[in-house]
């Protein structure tokens, strides 16, 4: 084996050119929370010779709010934004996602940006950040970018991030007024175990009409995906049962998904269904609040 | 090859360890420390048998690398007696036959520590949600959620 480095630097500008050059020479990973990535090289998946830990820099553990529109940093984990109480008000859905992803303990270290970049077509957190409307602000030696979640991923456990480049921040849209988000997802056990159907929805309502609407799923096809005729269904409506019986419709026919001992392929189009009416439902009510 | 040289905290003592960059904390921490209270099953973060706090954080040690903990304040199970005496969730995990083979349960007095630090009235469902990620192949859980309250109670009437 040929000597591994292990690098924290502390700049975005140092982590970049680094990753850059040794990416050129050999297998190099970002470390964020390592929940992902130190399974990897137990199990042998992954067996990088240079790592780089990105938890020194400024920006990736930060979190702020410029009147109203949150910025998060990749590398914040799920247990340090639970504790940022007026996030949860505003994006409740994004924050239930991420705190479904393991117990306490992985909670410690798990990040959004890490569970982005991992690229499993279940990760929780994805489809909640795709119904938020967050883009995500990578930095790489061409300077800085910024993507829609949706567009972010190639496939299972493909992103679109060219060589060098790392995910930074999240930046939430300003949340509007009457509207709500939520995340719901399906799986086997009640604890500790990978999606089947993951779904989130984020509504905004006006004099009782739906005037806005995202719908993202998870889980269901190789990457996360907005279901934009989902939305088309409800915009507009007053949420009828016509308009959702519409929009679940679309959802199912989103799906493009794996058969596998977790669920049937019908089995995870029907529940896609059921998934999306119960998280608008939840994402409806949390409208009404404010 | 060369080694990395971490210095760190662990129970508040200064430490100085070096260490290989695919080494986890545990793997340092057993091997190389003598510190074998932290177990070690899957390696992998699902049974929490491996828990210890980095800066007040509950984490896996078979999930976070060594070299991680520079400057770092890391505490384990051998902290948590001290002077002699045990913490008063070891007492109620011994009150309440809370263990029986023993191996989940020096993750399972660190993890629930840290619950009680943060809260020292957890209904019994927050109980086992905090400790979902800590898996115990005899007790059955009941005894060790009994323990975790009279602890809690305890502190509670203490304060
Ligand atoms: C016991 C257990 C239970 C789990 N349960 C769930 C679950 O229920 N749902 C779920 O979705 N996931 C689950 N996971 C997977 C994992 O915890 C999540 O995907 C988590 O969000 C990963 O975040 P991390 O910070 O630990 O990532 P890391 O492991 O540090 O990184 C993951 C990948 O992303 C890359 N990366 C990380 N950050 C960046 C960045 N800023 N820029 C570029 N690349 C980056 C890394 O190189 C690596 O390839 C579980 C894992 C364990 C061990
Ligand atoms: S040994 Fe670390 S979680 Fe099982
Ligand atoms: S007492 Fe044996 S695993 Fe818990």
């Amino acid at each position: 084996m040929s000597e591994v480095k292990f690098i924290s630097p502390e700049t975005l500008e140092q982590a970049v050119d680094a990753y850059y050059k040794s990416s050129k020479e050999g297998k190099t990973k970002i470390l964020a929370g390592g929940t992902d990535l130190l399974v990897q090289i137990r199990s042998g998946i992954s067996q990088p010779d240079t790592i780089i830990d990105i938890k020194n820099i400024k920006e990736l553990k930060e979190i702020s709010n410029d009147n109203g529109s949150y910025t998060i940093g990749a590398a914040v984990a799920g247990a340090v934004l639970d504790e940022e109480e007026d996030f949860g008000n505003n994006w409740p859905g994004v924050l239930e996602a991420l705190r479904l992803i393991g117990s306490e303990q992985i909670q410690g270290r798990a990040s959004l940006g890490g569970n982005l970049c991992n690229a499993s077509p279940a990760g929780d957190s994805v489809p909640a950040l795709i119904a938020s409307g967050a883009t995500v602000k990578v930095h790489g030696p061409e300077g800085e970018r910024n993507m829609p979640i949706e567009s972010f991923h190639a496939g299972p456990g493909k992103t679109n991030l060219k060589n060098g480049e790392i995910v930074v921040n999240f930046q939430f849209p300003k949340k509007q007024k009457c509207s709500g988000d939520a995340y719901l997802r399906m799986i086997p056990r009640t604890e500790m175990d990978i999606a089947v159907v993951g779904c989130a929805v984020n509504v905004t309502i006006e004099n009782d009409k739906c005037v806005d609407a995202r719908v993202a799923l998870g889980a269901v096809a190789p990457t996360a995906l907005l279901v934009e005729d989902a939305s088309k269904a409800l915009i507009g409506s007053n949420f009828e049962k016509e308009a959702v019986e519409k929009a679940a419709l679309a959802c199912e026919a989103a799906c493009n998904p794996i058969d596998d001992k977790r669920g049937t392929i019908s089995y995870r189009k029907k529940v896609s269904k059921v998934l999306f009416k119960r998280a608008l439902e939840k994402a409806i009510e949390r409208a009404k609040k404010g | 090859m060369a080694k990395i040289q971490v210095k760190t905290k662990i129970n508040g003592e200064e430490t100085e360890f070096l260490c290989q960059p695919y080494d986890t904390v545990l793997d340092v921490l057993r091997k190389d420390l003598n510190m074998t209270g932290t177990k070690e099953v899957c390696s992998t973060g699902d049974c929490g048998a491996c828990s210890i706090t980095m800066d007040g954080r509950l984490v896996c040690s078979c999930l976070v690398l060594a070299a991680e903990t520079e400057d770092k304040n890391i505490e384990t199970i051998e902290g948590m007696a001290k002077n002699g005496k045990f913490n008063v969730l070891q007492k109620t995990f011994l009150e309440h036959a809370a263990l029986q083979c023993g191996i989940c349960t020096p993750g399972m007095l660190v993890a629930a520590k840290s619950l009680l630090e943060k809260n020292t009235n957890p209904t019994e469902t927050e109980i086992r949600y905090w400790l979902a990620g800590n898996l115990c192949r005899c007790t059955g859980y009941d005894k060790i959620v009994k323990a975790v309250q009279a602890a809690a109670e305890e502190i509670r009437e203490n304060a």
